[in-house]
């Protein structure tokens, strides 16, 4: 795929830290216009690999370009033309919204003419307009997560890197954040999202990458990376800890895959055949996951 | 936001189009203003924990050793000590500023984080914030002196070089604190730089007592203390005694900073940069 098509293009990517391979030949394309999704367990490598997108990681080996400019040497070049949500909320509590934005409408060099409606633009976004003058630390979580976003589309950046955007939050919040990064999608910024919430990667994403100790185990539109991993339907089956136990082995011995969810055991790629009483559901990017990465999410 | 891009040849790596260079206005202006106003919110006790702890020295040593003495190296203690106090403001409103502001900024408000997702680099980073504190080091470095001359300290055309004297004093103690700073993985290590090396300087420059009289080991190691040279400069430019060695205490200086803030960068890049 040529650099050109891509907003964010990585190939082969390696980092270690000492004995540890945090990410290990890593493969990623966003596409122009698109919204990825980053998803993988804790330690899968995910924020290792956002970091490296700002150059605050640099890469041991392999080939990352951002909107055409290679990193880590055309860095500058590449930040100045995106927007970066991190994970821990680092604004200055001390000032009031208003003023976290005029300083960051200087620092991603917004011009002196244009700062004042920047400013009014990343306030509208954000719906914090009632709130300009209010100090950081007395807005809720919700609104602190949406001042970091606004604060990232200060410059009107073609691309977004959102690093976990939503942990942490209520529902009602999280659900509020989405509509939010849903619009931006429709303007058609480009979008990397790295999140552990399936959820989240399902509803807004075009396609997920799903990581594994450091690599790309699967990549796609989540409906193809259901149907091509899990199959349409999932038979999930109650019972007790020793009859759970007895529906794996039989699984086991049939050839289907299985993951237990707690209270239950869910059949996948049974085709229904199994002549078991279960509840059937849709197969979902959760049961991907799982199988993919072998682990449960929180 | 547009760009001209102009295809590049098949086979291509990434197009070069606008290349950012190092140490950009626009990256320092930004770093800059983000301390401004920031300061705002904080100016009234970091303005009085940088001038008064010094007057507070000024007064103390000013009565109560100056009541012992009456003249001291050829000067009133009062001239002696009102010019000499100049460099303790420097180290309270230069270094220690930097060390604990780099400290809270690195670990407990991750600011760095958000600075340089944005188009600066860490020598900018660095650079704007010991501008910052180097211009207000200027400022907070002629309070004492100022207090001094009420106490009978005269009046010089000299001192209106005070300012340049202290902000460049200023900028090499800022770099070197955020160097202190980048060098301590925790906040206790602050103590052993300290008592181990900033309590002596603080003591050893001339300030209080002239060196002359303690042992030729002190007063060789007091040579390489940047403090001393700054005493040295802001007394003979405030009695109008310049000389020959006021070059040497000058280049001292600017080599000190220059120094300190090489190695304030890379040791930043060594923790920001993984």
């Amino acid at each position: 795929m040529s650099t050109i098509e891509s907003a964010i293009s990585l190939r082969g990517v390696v980092k270690r830290f000492g004995a540890l391979t945090a990410v290990d030949g890593l493969d990623l394309e966003v596409p122009y216009g698109t919204c990825v999704g980053l998803l993988g367990p804790n330690g899968a490598g995910k924020s290792t690999t956002m970091k490296a997108l700002t150059a605050q990681v640099i890469a041991d080996a392999g080939e990352i370009f951002i909107l055409g400019y290679r990193l880590p040497g055309d860095s500058k070049q590449a930040r100045a033309e995106m927007g970066v949500v991190p994970q821990l909320d680092n604004l200055d509590t001390a000032l009031t919204v208003e003023q976290n934005l005029l300083v960051f409408s200087h620092l991603y060099r917004v011009a002196p003419g244009a700062r004042r409606r920047a400013i009014e633009r990343a306030l509208e976004i954000a719906n914090l307009r009632e709130r300009r003058t209010a100090k950081v630390e007395e807005l809720s979580g919700g609104m602190r997560r949406r001042l970091l976003i606004a604060r990232a589309l200060l410059h009107e950046p073609r691309l977004l890197l959102l690093d976990e955007p939503t942990v942490g939050l209520d529902p009602q919040v999280r659900q509020e954040l989405w509509a939010l990064i849903d619009r931006l999608r429709s303007e058609g910024v480009s979008i990397l999202m790295s999140t552990h919430y399936i959820e989240e990667a399902e509803r807004l994403c075009d396609t997920v990458t799903i990581m594994s100790h450091g690599r790309a185990v699967a990549s796609g539109p989540p409906q193809a990376l259901i149907r091509e991993h899990a199959g349409a339907e999932a038979l999930e089956v109650y019972g007790s800890p020793a009859r759970l136990a007895e529906v794996e082995s039989l699984a086991r011995q049939r050839g289907w895959r299985t993951r237990r969810t707690g209270t239950s055991v869910a059949l996948l790629r049974s085709n229904g055949s199994a002549a078991l009483e279960g509840e059937r559901r849709p197969a979902n990017l959760e049961d991907v996951f799982v199988l993919l990465t072998g682990e449960e999410i929180e | 936001m547009s760009l001209s891009v102009s295809p590049p040849a098949s086979g291509a790596p990434a197009p070069t189009r606008r290349r950012l260079g190092r140490l950009e206005r626009a990256a320092l202006r930004g770093v800059i203003v983000r301390e401004v106003v920031n300061y705002s919110s904080f100016w009234r006790s970091s303005t009085f924990s940088s001038t008064v702890d010094p007057t507070i020295y000024l007064l103390a040593f000013g009565f109560g050793f100056g009541s012992l003495v009456s003249r001291v190296a050829g000067y009133r203690y009062i001239d002696f000590v009102g010019t000499g106090i100049v460099a303790t403001t420097v180290l309270f409103s230069g270094c220690f500023p930097a060390m604990y502001g780099t400290f809270v900024k690195y670990s407990f408000q991750h600011t760095y984080d958000a600075i340089l997702a944005a188009p600066v680099d860490t020598e900018e980073l660095v650079t704007g914030e010991a501008l910052w504190v180097a211009a207000r080091t200027g400022v907070y470095g002629c309070v004492p002196m100022l207090v001094a001359v009420v106490f009978g300290l005269a009046p010089s055309w000299g001192m209106l070089l005070v300012p340049l004297i202290a902000g460049l004093a200023g900028f090499g103690w800022a770099v070197f604190g955020i160097f202190i700073a980048a060098r301590s993985s925790k906040i206790e290590s602050f103590s052993y730089w300290q008592s181990g090396l900033l309590t002596p300087m603080f003591l050893v420059a001339g300030t209080f007592f002239p060196l002359t009289r303690l042992p030729h080991w002190a007063q060789v190691l007091g040579n390489f203390n940047p403090l001393f040279h700054c005493v040295q400069l802001v007394r003979h430019v405030v009695f109008g005694r310049e000389s020959l060695a006021d070059l040497g205490h000058l280049a001292f200086l600017i080599v000190f900073a220059l120094v300190a803030w090489r190695l304030a960068i890379r040791f930043m890049e060594r923790k920001l940069i993984l």
